[in-house]
C-alpha cells in the first residue's frame, strides 16, 4: 500500500474509533444531535463525491435522488403498508433507478460540465413541482410516518440508536468508496474525469461507466434520504428535492477535497464546526450558516482548489 | 499480410472534403509512415481509421475484419490503438495511474494493472517520472507517456500521431529507438511524421497525403526522388531544380 | 411577464456569450435588485420607473467589480470552476437577503399596478404593458450599442476570438467586466420593471434562474435575439401550462422544455454550438 493510502487508512481509522466513542463522551442531546448530523452530511457528500469526485459530473440537482429515496420508503410504508425494512430496500432501488435514468438519458446526449450541472438542478426541480402537486405524495402536506419505535419500524426511541446507524451507514459508505478508489472501475472514472477522449482511445466505455457511477451515488444518496426520513418522520418537497439539499451535498466534497476518500467527511467537520461557530457569535438567524459557507467556498477555490484534502498533499 | 486495410476513405467537413479517396494498408510486424504537408488531412485519415470519425465513404479493415464506424473503445478492445496529436494526458494522476489505465484494458487488478505500468515505464525510459503527475511533464515527457499508455493496451497495431514533434535531436533517436523495440516485439506501427530522417531510417512503406489524397506510395528512398512528393512540399519551383 | 425573462435572458445570453460561462448568480442579481428597487420605494418614497436611473448603474459598476475582482481571479479560468465561483457568490447572496431582511414575502403598492389597457383581445396591467415596451426598447438600444458603438465592436470581437481582440491591445478582462456590468445592468432594469406587479423574497431569483437559462438555451447560447424572442415564448408558455396545469405544475412545462432543449437541440433556435 502506498505512504498516502497507509495515511489514509489511519486516518480513517482514527476517525472511526473517535465517532464509535462519541456517544460514550456525549452527555447532551445537543451534541448528539449534531455529531449525528455531521455524519449525515459526510454520507450525502460522499455519494456527491462518487459522481463529482471521481468521475467528475457536478451535479446541482444530487437532491433528486435523496428524496427520491426518502419519498418512496415514505410511500412505501404509508400507502402500501410494507415494513420499515422492505420500505428502505426499496427506496435505495428507487434511487439507484432514478440515478440510471438520469445517467443515461444526460449522458447519451452527451451532457457535460455545467450543461450537466444545470440539467441536473431542472430534473430536481420538475420532481419537486410533481411531489408537491400528487395527492400519492401528500401534495403541499408532506409525508409523515407515524412513530412507531422499534428496531422493526427502522425507528428508534433513544438518538443514540439512530447515532450508530449512520455511522454505520457511513462506515459503509467509505468503505465502498475506499474500494472504488483501487478498483479499475475507479481508475477508468478517474480517467474518463481528466479527458474522455484519451479514455476512448484506450478501450472505455465512457457511457456505461458514467452511467454506473450515477446510479451507485444515486443509490448512495437515496440511503441518506431514507435515514433522513426514518429519522425525522416527515418530509415535503421543498427538503426533498429543493436546492437546499443539493446544495448541501455539494459543499462538503468540494470544501473538504473532491475525488478523495476522507474529503466529505472533512468536509462535514469543517463545515458541521463553522455553524457552531456562526452561531455563537451571531446568533440562530437564518441564513447565518449558508451566508458562512458560501464564503468559506469562495476562499477554499481561491486558495484551495483541491479542498482541505490539498493541504496534506501539497498538491494545487 | 494487411493487418490493416482502409480502402476508398472520403471525410468531409461542410464544404471542405479532408480526406478523398485515401487508401493505405499496413503490413504485420512492419513500420508504416504517413506524411504529406500541414492540413493534408493525416490526422482526419487516423481519426476514421481509429472509430473518431465516421467515414463518408470506403472501408476500414482490421486483421481482415470490418471496423468502419465501430466507437473507438471498441476498436481499442480489438487490438487497434492510436495516440493524439495534441496530447491528452490525464492531467491529476501520475504518470504509472496514466499508464495503468491502458493496461487495465487487459488487467483488472489494480496492483497488478500498476505494476505492468511500471514496466512499460522502463521500456520507454520514463522510470524517473513514475510518480510524477502528468501535467508536470514536459512536451516530450507527455508524447513518451502517450506511446507509453498506449502500448499499455497491447495493441496488434498502434498508430502514432506526431510522436516527434518538439523534441530535440537526442530525443528523437531516442524514440526512435523504443519504436524498433516495438515492432520488433511484433506490434505493427503506422506512423504519421514530419520528422523526415527518423521517416527514412524507420520506415519499411512510406504514404504521402497532399490534400486528401493519397499522391505516392512506395520505399522511403522511392518517395524521397518522387517529383510529386517534392512538389507537394516545396513548390513547383524546388522540382525544376530536382 | 415574457418581457422580465426576456430582459434577464438577454443578461445571461451577453454574459455567456462573451465571457462562456454559465451565471448561476444571476437569479441572485435580480433578487438583490428587487430589493434595491423596493427600499428605494418604502425608504424613499423613490417610484421603481424612476429607479430605472439610480439601481441599473448601481448594478452596472456592482457586476463590473465583481467580474473583474472575485470570478476571474478565482475562478482561473476553468469552466467548471467559475461555475462553482458564480454558485459560492449566489448562496452569498442569497442567505445574506436571508440574513438581513428575513423571508417575508415583500410588495408595493403603486397607483397605477392595477391599471389595465384594453389591447383588444384581453387587458393587460399597465406595468406589464410598460415592461413589454422597455424591453423591446432595451433590444433596440442593445442592438445599437453592439453594432455602432466601439464597445460593442470591442465585445464582439472579445466574444469571437479572445486571443485574437487580446493581440489587437484590448483588454480582455475590461470587457469582461464591462459585459458582465451590462448584464447586470439588464437584470436591474428587469427588477425595477418587475416590482410593481410582483414581490420579493430571498428566494425569488431561484425561479427566474432556471427560466432564464432555458429562456437563453432555446433561442441559442450566445444568440441574443434569440434570448429576447425566447423570453417572450417562454412568457406565453408559462402563461398557458399554468392555466391547465395550476401554479405549481406550470413551472414544470419550463423545466421540461429546458431538458428537452439541451439534450436534442443544444444550438436552440437561433445560436452556435459552443465547443
Amino acid at each position: 500500500m502506498t505512504r498516502r493510502s497507509r495515511f489514509e487508512l489511519a486516518v480513517l481509522l482514527g476517525l472511526g474509533v473517535f465517532f464509535l466513542l462519541v456517544p460514550q463522551f456525549v452527555e447532551s442531546r445537543f451534541w448528539l444531535g449534531f455529531w449525528t448530523t455531521t455524519l449525515f452530511f459526510a454520507l450525502l457528500g460522499q455519494s456527491w463525491n462518487v459522481l463529482g469526485g471521481y468521475a467528475g459530473q457536478m451535479s446541482f440537482g444530487h437532491a433528486l435522488f435523496f428524496g427520491t429515496g426518502a419519498y418512496a420508503t415514505a410511500v412505501m410504508q404509508v400507502r402500501f403498508g410494507l415494513d420499515a425494512w422492505t420500505s428502505a430496500a426499496l427506496g435505495v432501488g428507487a434511487g439507484a433507478l432514478v440515478g440510471a435514468f438520469t445517467g443515461a438519458v444526460t449522458f447519451r446526449y452527451g451532457l457535460r460540465g455545467s450543461y450537466f450541472a444545470l440539467v441536473t438542478l431542472a430534473f430536481a426541480e420538475v420532481f419537486r413541482a410533481l411531489a408537491n402537486s400528487w395527492e400519492f405524495t401528500g401534495s403541499g402536506f408532506g409525508m409523515l410516518i407515524p412513530m412507531k419505535a422499534g428496531a422493526a419500524n427502522l425507528q428508534f426511541a433513544d438518538r443514540v440508536s439512530f447515532y450508530y446507524v449512520i455511522l454505520l451507514l457511513v462506515v459503509l459508505a467509505y468503505a465502498v468508496t475506499w474500494w472504488l478508489e483501487r478498483s479499475r472501475f475507479g481508475a477508468y472514472l478517474t480517467a474518463i474525469r481528466e479527458n474522455e477522449d484519451a479514455a476512448q482511445a484506450l478501450g472505455i466505455n465512457p457511457f456505461r461507466m458514467k452511467v454506473a457511477a450515477i446510479t451507485l451515488s444515486a443509490a448512495m444518496a437515496a440511503l441518506a434520504g431514507i435515514f433522513y426520513m426514518q429519522f425525522y418522520l416527515f418530509i415535503d418537497a421543498g427538503i426533498a428535492y429543493g436546492p437546499g439539499m443539493s446544495v448541501n451535498a455539494l459543499l462538503g466534497p468540494l470544501i473538504g477535497g473532491a475525488g478523495t476518500v476522507l474529503g466529505p467527511l472533512i468536509g462535514a467537520l469543517a463545515l458541521g464546526g463553522l455553524s457552531e461557530v456562526t452561531s455563537a457569535l451571531l446568533g440562530q438567524q437564518p441564513g447565518v450558516n449558508l451566508l458562512a459557507f458560501g464564503l468559506l467556498l469562495l476562499i477554499i477555490l481561491r486558495f484551495l482548489p483541491n479542498g482541505l484534502m490539498g493541504l496534506l498533499h501539497g498538491r494545487s | 499480410m494487411a493487418v490493416l486495410e482502409a480502402k476508398g476513405i472520403v471525410k468531409r467537413f461542410g464544404g471542405l472534403t479532408a480526406v478523398s479517396e485515401a487508401s493505405l494498408a499496413a503490413q504485420g510486424g512492419r513500420i508504416t509512415a504517413l506524411i504529406g504537408p500541414n492540413g493534408a488531412g493525416k490526422t482526419t485519415l487516423f481519426a476514421v481509421v481509429a472509430g473518431f470519425l465516421e467515414p463518408d465513404a470506403g472501408s476500414v479493415h482490421f486483421d481482415g475484419r470490418d471496423i468502419t464506424g465501430l466507437a473507438p473503445p471498441r476498436i481499442c478492445r480489438l487490438g487497434l490503438v492510436r495516440t493524439f496529436q495534441i496530447v491528452q494526458p490525464f492531467g491529476a494522476l501520475t504518470v504509472r495511474e496514466n499508464i495503468a489505465v491502458g493496461s487495465h484494458l487487459h488487467e483488472r487488478a489494480r496492483r497488478k494493472a500498476l505494476a505492468q505500468a511500471e514496466k512499460i515505464a522502463r521500456q520507454v525510459g520514463m522510470e524517473a517520472q513514475l510518480d510524477m503527475p502528468a501535467q508536470g511533464l514536459t512536451v516530450a515527457g507527455r508524447k513518451r507517456l502517450e506511446l507509453a499508455r498506449a502500448l499499455a493496451t497491447q495493441p496488434k497495431l498502434l498508430l502514432l500521431d506526431e510522436v516527434m514533434a518538439g523534441l530535440t535531436p537526442t530525443e528523437v533517436n531516442e524514440i526512435v529507438g523504443v519504436i524498433r523495440r516495438i515492432r520488433d516485439s511484433g506490434v505493427t506501427l503506422l506512423l504519421i511524421e514530419h520528422v523526415m530522417q527518423a521517416v527514412m531510417s524507420l520506415s519499411d512503406d512510406v504514404y504521402v497525403l497532399n490534400q486528401g489524397r493519397i499522391i505516392a506510395h512506395g520505399s522511403p528512398r522511392d518517395i524521397a526522388s518522387d517529383p510529386e512528393v517534392i512538389q507537394a512540399y516545396l513548390g513547383r519551383r524546388a522540382v525544376a531544380h530536382a | 411577464m415574457g418581457a422580465v425573462y426576456a430582459l434577464v435572458a438577454l443578461g445571461l445570453a451577453l454574459i455567456y456569450g462573451v465571457l462562456h460561462i454559465i451565471n448561476f448568480a444571476h437569479g441572485s442579481l435580480l433578487m438583490m435588485a428587487l430589493y434595491a428597487t423596493y427600499f428605494l420605494f418604502r425608504l424613499g418614497g423613490i417610484d421603481p420607473y424612476v429607479s430605472l436611473l439610480i439601481v441599473p448603474p448601481l448594478f452596472f459598476a456592482l457586476g463590473y467589480a465583481m467580474q473583474r475582482w472575485v470570478i476571474q481571479p478565482i475562478g482561473h479560468g476553468k469552466d467548471t470552476n467559475v461555475l462553482l465561483v458564480t454558485l459560492a457568490i449566489a448562496i452569498i447572496l442569497d442567505n445574506l437577503a436571508l440574513y438581513l431582511w428575513t423571508s417575508t414575502t415583500r410588495t408595493i403598492d403603486v397607483p397605477y399596478a392595477t391599471n389595465y389597457v384594453d389591447v383588444g383581445v384581453t387587458a393587460v396591467a399597465l406595468p406589464r404593458l410598460i415592461a413589454f415596451g422597455a424591453a423591446v426598447l432595451i433590444g433596440i438600444l442593445f442592438w445599437l450599442l453592439m453594432s455602432r458603438t466601439d464597445l460593442g465592436r470591442a465585445i464582439r470581437a472579445v466574444a469571437r476570438e479572445r486571443q485574437g481582440a487580446k493581440i489587437v491591445g484590448i483588454s480582455v478582462e475590461h470587457i469582461f467586466a464591462m459585459s458582465f456590468g451590462i448584464g447586470a445592468a439588464c437584470v436591474a432594469i428587469a427588477a425595477c420593471l418587475l416590482l410593481p406587479t410582483f414581490y420579493v423574497t430571498p428566494q425569488v431569483g431561484h425561479a427566474f434562474v432556471l427560466i432564464a437559462f432555458t429562456t437563453v438555451v432555446l433561442g441559442g447560447m450566445g444568440s441574443f435575439i434569440g434570448a429576447l424572442l425566447g423570453g417572450l415564448i417562454l412568457g406565453v408558455v408559462e402563461a398557458f401550462s399554468g392555466l391547465f396545469l395550476g401554479e405549481s405544475l406550470g413551472q414544470i412545462g419550463i423545466y421540461l422544455i429546458f431538458i428537452l432543449v439541451l439534450l436534442f437541440r443544444p444550438t436552440g433556435l437561433f445560436g452556435q454550438r459552443m465547443a
